[in-house]
C-alpha cells in the first residue's frame, strides 16, 4: 500500500505533554519509517492533534524527545529551521491568505526563500485539479477547493514528511476521493512520508500501511493496518473499532 | 496667496512627519502587543487605550511644560530636543497624539486575524519574523485604517499645536490654527476656504490609503 524504505525518520521516546498540570499526551515509543503512510486514530480529545503539532515542531514536548532525521527536539531545544522545513501539515480547516489561489501556493515557496517558480506553482495546482482557478481569490472557494489549495501549498515546498489532521472532515465524497488519491500518489510517486490523523476508520484502512490507536494520550496499539483491523490485540482497540467505546 | 501656500505646506509637513514617526513606532508596537503574550500585556493595552482617548489639548500642555526653558527636557538644551513655538514641537505633540491611536488600531487588527493562521504559517516553515510579517500583511486593511485614524487625529487637531506652536505667522501657523484665527477675526469666507482645503487634504490622503489597501477591498 505505502512505499516504505524502512529507514526511521521519527523516533519518539518518553514523550509527554502537560497542559496546566494535566497530562494530555504520554507516548512511550513511536517510530515512523521513511516513505510509509501511518494513520493515527482515536476518539476526540485523545491527543492526536497534539501529537501531530509536536511532530511538526509547533509545540514543545514537556518531557521526552522527538528525534527527527538525527536531530533532537525536546524541552528548550528548537528544531533547526532547515529540518523544520522538511515537514508540513495540512490542517482540517484550511487557512488561506486573502490573495489569489496562485499567490497562496507561491507564498509557501517565498517562505523558504525560493523565487516564485510558475512551473512549480502550476504543477502543484495541476496535481490538485485547480489550474483553472489560479487567479481566483482564495476566499471565494468552496471548502473542498480550499482544502485542495492548502494541499497544493504544502506540496509545492516538496516536504519529506506531510501530515494531515482530519483533511477530509466535512468534505463531500468527490473531494474526499480526490484528496485520498493525491495522498496516495504523493506517497507512491515521490516517496513522501505521510502521517494521517483521522476519525474515519475506512479512510485509515484505505490509505495507511500502519495504524496507531491513541486513547487518553497513550498509544494503546500500533500495527499493520490489516492486522489491527482484523485482529486487534487490546480490548480497548477492539471496542473502539466496533464502535462500542463510549467516550 | 504666499501666506496661504505656507500654511497648507506647513500643515502637510508637520502632520506628515508626525504620521510617519507615529506609524514607524505605532504599527510595530501594536503588532508586538497583539501577537505576543507577556507579563504586563494587559497594562500595556490599558495604557494604549487610555492614550487613544487622551485629550490633545492636555498632551499639548504636557509637551509645553516639558519643552519650556524651565521644563525637565527643555532645560537640558540637547540639540535634538525641539524648542517651543517651532514646527518640531508641533511634530512631537502630534506624534504623542497619533501613536496610541495607530498602535491601538493596529493591535486590534492583528488580534482580529484567525489565530490558526500563525500555526499554519509556522507549519509551512516560516521563521517568527516571517510569521509576524504575514499576519501583519493579512491585517493590512485594519493597519491602514489605523494609519487613517492616526492621520485624522492630528490633521484636524488644534489645541496642542496652538499651545506648543503658538500660531506664529509664517512659522507655526497651520490650517487648523488659521481657521480659529480667521473665525475670531470675522473673516468667515477665508475660514471656510481653509476648512475646504483641510477637507480636501484629508480626502486625498484617505484616497491614497484606500489604494494601499489593495484589490481585496473590492470584494
Amino acid at each position: 500500500m505505502s512505499k516504505s524504505t524502512g529507514q526511521i525518520v521519527y523516533q519518539i521516546s518518553h514523550l509527554r505533554k502537560i497542559y496546566q498540570e494535566r497530562c494530555v499526551l504520554d507516548v512511550e515509543n513511536f517510530n515512523v519509517k521513511q516513505g510509509e503512510i501511518v494513520a493515527i486514530i482515536g476518539p476526540s480529545g485523545s491527543g492526536k492533534s497534539t501529537l501531530l503539532r509536536i511532530m511538526n515542531f509547533l509545540e514543545m514536548p514537556s518531557e521526552g524527545q522527538v528525534e527527527f532525521m538525527g536531530a533532537i527536539f525536546e524541552q528548550g531545544k528548537e528544531m533547526p529551521l532547515a529540518l523544520r522545513r522538511r515537514v508540513t501539515t495540512v490542517f482540517q480547516r484550511p487557512i488561506l491568505l486573502n490573495r489569489t489561489v496562485e499567490e497562496n501556493v507561491a507564498f509557501a515557496l517565498s517562505l523558504h526563500g525560493k523565487e516564485k517558480s510558475q512551473n512549480k506553482v502550476n504543477q502543484a495546482l495541476n496535481e490538485v485539479g485547480l489550474e483553472k482557478l489560479n487567479n481566483q481569490r482564495a476566499r471565494t472557494l468552496s471548502a473542498g477547493e480550499a482544502q485542495r489549495v492548502a494541499l497544493a501549498r504544502a506540496m509545492v515546498i516538496q516536504p519529506d514528511v506531510l501530515m494531515f489532521d482530519e483533511p477530509t472532515a466535512n468534505l463531500d465524497p468527490y473531494n474526499v476521493l480526490l484528496i485520498e488519491q493525491i495522498i496516495q500518489r504523493l506517497n507512491r510517486e515521490f516517496g513522501i512520508t505521510i502521517i494521517l490523523v483521522t476519525h474515519n476508520l475506512f479512510q485509515a484502512k484505505r490509505l495507511a500501511g500502519r495504524v496507531a490507536f491513541l486513547l487518553e494520550g497513550m498509544i494503546i496499539e500500533i500495527n499493520d493496518t490489516a492486522l489491527l483491523f482484523q485482529n486487534p490485540q487490546d480490548p480497548r482497540t477492539r471496542s473502539f473499532l466496533l464502535g462500542d467505546m463510549v467516550y | 496667496m504666499i501666506d496661504f501656500i505656507n500654511i497648507v505646506s506647513l500643515s502637510i509637513k508637520v502632520s506628515g512627519t508626525a504620521l510617519l514617526f507615529s506609524t514607524i513606532l505605532g504599527v510595530p508596537t501594536g503588532s508586538l502587543i497583539g501577537l505576543n503574550h507577556f507579563p504586563g500585556r494587559k497594562l500595556a493595552v490599558l495604557l494604549i487605550y487610555t492614550g487613544m482617548g487622551f485629550p490633545p489639548v492636555v498632551i499639548g500642555l504636557v509637551v509645553y511644560l516639558l519643552l519650556s526653558r524651565a521644563g525637565p527636557i527643555g532645560a537640558t538644551n540637547f540639540p535634538f530636543i525641539p524648542d517651543l513655538f517651532t514646527p518640531g514641537a508641533m511634530v512631537l505633540a502630534q506624534i504623542i497624539i497619533a501613536f496610541p491611536v495607530i498602535a491601538g488600531f493596529s493591535m486590534a487588527a492583528v488580534i482580529g486575524i484567525d489565530p490558526a493562521l500563525r500555526q499554519q504559517v509556522l507549519a509551512l516553515g516560516a521563521t517568527k519574523r516571517q510569521t509576524a510579517l504575514t499576519i501583519l500583511s493579512e491585517a493590512r486593511f485594519g493597519v491602514i485604517v489605523a494609519i487613517i485614524a492616526g492621520f485624522g487625529s492630528i490633521i484636524s487637531e488644534v489645541g496642542a499645536v496652538m499651545l506648543v506652536g503658538g500660531n506664529i505667522k509664517d512659522q507655526t501657523r497651520v490650517l487648523t490654527t488659521s481657521i480659529v484665527l480667521e473665525t475670531r477675526q470675522g473673516d468667515f469666507a477665508l475660514a471656510l476656504a481653509l476648512g475646504g482645503v483641510l477637507l480636501m487634504i484629508t480626502f486625498l490622503a484617505n484616497l491614497i490609503m484606500l489604494r494601499l489597501q489593495g484589490r481585496g477591498f473590492d470584494e
